[in-house]
């Protein structure tokens, strides 16, 4: 079961960073993106160092820069919404190219851009140098409730099988001649979602039952005991700690 | 809908963090209670994890199913109000938090910062508003099966401008931009009662299809299930009781004058001591001028308009006396719509065989 449950977000190598806990890891991309929030957003040149921190620790850790650019995608949405922010801040206004935008709403637009892109970088490598198991132990060692671990890492574990349930019912229903085209087609996904909800719910009963007579008490042993050497915490700490002086120089200058 | 960094300043998103945190710990608790079973309440403990797992999992998975609307667009459900109806409040809250966990460090779709902001707004305050109304409404209407995908669809259509009322509130303390306020709040609100429009529909069809075929399923429709009858020698007689027998339901009759008192009270007393200011929203509009153009409401001359009674010159007088014909016609007006309701559902067994499926 080990080695087929690596996530597709997770690539796969041998680098530092790979080699790092993965407790660190999530210290060191926690407080980093802290500092990143708390930064002035006036500092534009700060922003610039950062990205060029994220760039230095994605080459050490062996990610291709398309890859990541790739993940970041995922942040269109908001893309969209601080493009809109210039518009919509009232303030004093700025000509550019013929289109009068206000000073604040850029501001503000550069803000969410800057600060979010970063931080949606930092999780997406985090993301593609940790194996999930360890990422959910590395939780486990940082005082996450054993329970709430337990809960998402069975979620992880399941949510392919749930998923590839569903896509065996949307499969069906398309052999059958169903094709969702509006709102009209709503019941027969609402009843698709409540088949899926008794499925899922007593696969958790079966679930629950296999493993009680394996021996299960409500908590899962630790066999592999991650502990991280001083060394390994000071390379982690590294990048939130160079943040912190770039952030401070930031709030100085 | 998920929060990215840097939306909302630092010292917001810890105490958000630390609410959410709050909110995690007494859900692991309540979880407990809620996934114990019914016969069996000693192996809570055990249970919790996987079935939690796995509505977890369901959850995730029914995000990504498309409900097409029209042309091309198509949205997805959020799926707070339906996991606190399906499994409980607590479970609810704890399988949107590992939910939206999970999103933000693996998929990176939601800030870590803004991890705290996200669970509360989407999480806690979803739950919370869908199951209260839920419940209330359980109670309050006749038990039937009806009447649970009703409530679901109320619940459901509620939480959702609840979760941009909250996020909204948020932005007003903690915002790291100048968008005015008002305008934030009629936007989000505004879009967000449409995309609970389609949250409400998709939460009702499913619930009911739920309890359409596995009743005992789902969390919210416990105590619904008729007593046992046994026929004995041609009649029915009531059957032995279970040993464990539900805690008997606080009598609706005296939670309706309860809720009556106190919004009478509240109108009439409260609007007594109201501030006399205009309310955010209109303080915003007239600031800004939007104002200046909107024509007078077409209710202006009635007899109530701007809260205040015509021909009576104390203002404050007036106020409370507005609430409390406020109240009292919203009152008549709900109960003449939910005995209309029920009228018709008592008399259509009559008129009409009605086929049941089970």
């Amino acid at each position: 079961m080990a080695s087929g449950h690596t996530h597709k977000l997770y690539r796969h190598g041998h680098s530092p960073v790979h080699a790092l806990p993965a407790h660190c890891k999530l210290v060191a991309v926690f407080c980093f993106v802290l500092v990143v929030v708390s930064t002035p957003r006036e500092a534009a040149w700060a922003f610039g160092l950062y990205a060029a921190l994220l760039a230095a620790v994605a080459a050490v850790a062996r990610i291709p820069a398309g890859f990541l650019l790739r993940r970041l995608l995922i942040e269109i949405p908001f893309v969209a919404f601080a493009l809109l922010m210039p518009f919509v801040v009232p303030g004093e206004q700025v000509s550019v190219l013929g289109i009068s935008m206000s000073v604040p709403g850029l501001w503000g637009a550069w803000n969410i851009l800057a600060k979010g892109t970063l931080g949606v970088a930092a999780s997406v490598i985090l993301a593609s140098t940790t194996e999930l198991r360890s990422l959910l132990l590395g939780l486990q060692r940082l005082k996450l409730p054993p329970m709430l671990v337990q809960i998402a890492s069975f979620m992880i574990r399941y949510g392919d099988v749930i998923t590839d349930e569903m896509r065996r019912m949307s499969i069906a229903r398309r052999s059958r001649g169903f094709e969702a085209r509006g709102v009209r087609h709503w019941g027969v996904l609402a009843k698709s979602a409540g088949a899926l909800f008794i499925r899922s719910y007593e696969r958790g009963e079966r679930v629950h039952l296999a493993m009680v007579s394996r021996g299960y008490e409500g908590t899962m042993p630790v066999i592999d005991q991650v502990t991280a050497s001083r060394a390994q915490w000071s390379y982690a700490v590294a990048l939130p700690l160079t943040a912190l002086a770039v952030c401070l120089l930031g709030w100085t200058l | 809908m998920h929060v990215p960094d840097g939306f909302i300043n630092a010292p917001v998103s810890v105490a958000a963090g630390v609410t959410a945190a709050g909110a995690v710990a007494v859900s692991l608790r309540g979880a407990r209670r809620e996934l114990g079973g019914s016969a069996v309440a000693l192996v809570g403990a055990e249970r919790t994890a996987p079935l939690a797992g796995l509505v977890a999992a369901f959850i995730f998975a029914v995000q990504m199913l498309n409900f097409p609307v029209a042309a091309g667009t198509s949205g997805h459900l959020l799926g707070g109000a339906l996991a606190a109806i399906l499994v409980g409040p607590y479970t609810g809250v704890l399988c949107i938090a590992v939910v939206l966990l999970m999103q933000g460090i693996l998929f990176a779709d939601g800030g870590l910062t803004a991890l705290g902001v996200n669970i509360t707004v989407m999480g806690v305050v979803t739950v919370v508003v869908a199951y209260a109304l839920f419940r209330g409404l359980v109670k309050v209407l006749p038990r039937t099966r009806r009447s649970i995908t009703v409530a679901s669809f109320v619940a459901a259509l509620a939480s959702v401008p609840a979760a941009a009322g909250a996020f909204t509130l948020i932005y007003a303390i903690g915002g790291t931009t100048n968008v005015p306020v008002g305008k934030v709040l009629t936007a989000m609100v505004g879009v967000h009662v449409l995309i609970g429009i389609g949250e409400a529909v998709i939460t009702m069809l499913t619930v009911g299809a739920v309890v359409a075929v596995r009743p005992d399923l789902v969390y919210g429709a416990r105590g619904l299930t008729t007593p046992l009858k046994l026929r004995v020698g041609g009649e029915l007689v009531d059957a032995e009781p279970a040993a464990t027998a539900p805690v008997a339901a606080r009598s609706p009759k005296k939670l309706w004058a309860t809720g009556l008192v106190t919004a009478l009270a509240l109108a009439g007393v409260a609007s007594f001591y109201a501030s006399a200011s205009p309310d955010g929203l209109e303080k915003v509009a007239a600031d800004q001028g939007i104002d200046r153009h909107v024509a007078e409401h077409a209710a202006a001359g009635s007899p109530l308009a701007d809260y205040g009674v015509k021909d009576v010159s104390d203002a404050r007088i007036s106020g409370g006396l507005a609430g409390v014909i406020g109240v009292g016609a919203t009152v008549v007006a709900g109960s003449g719509v939910f005995y209309a309701v029920r009228r018709r559902r008592t008399d259509e067994p009559a008129s009409a065989p009605v086929r049941e499926t089970v």
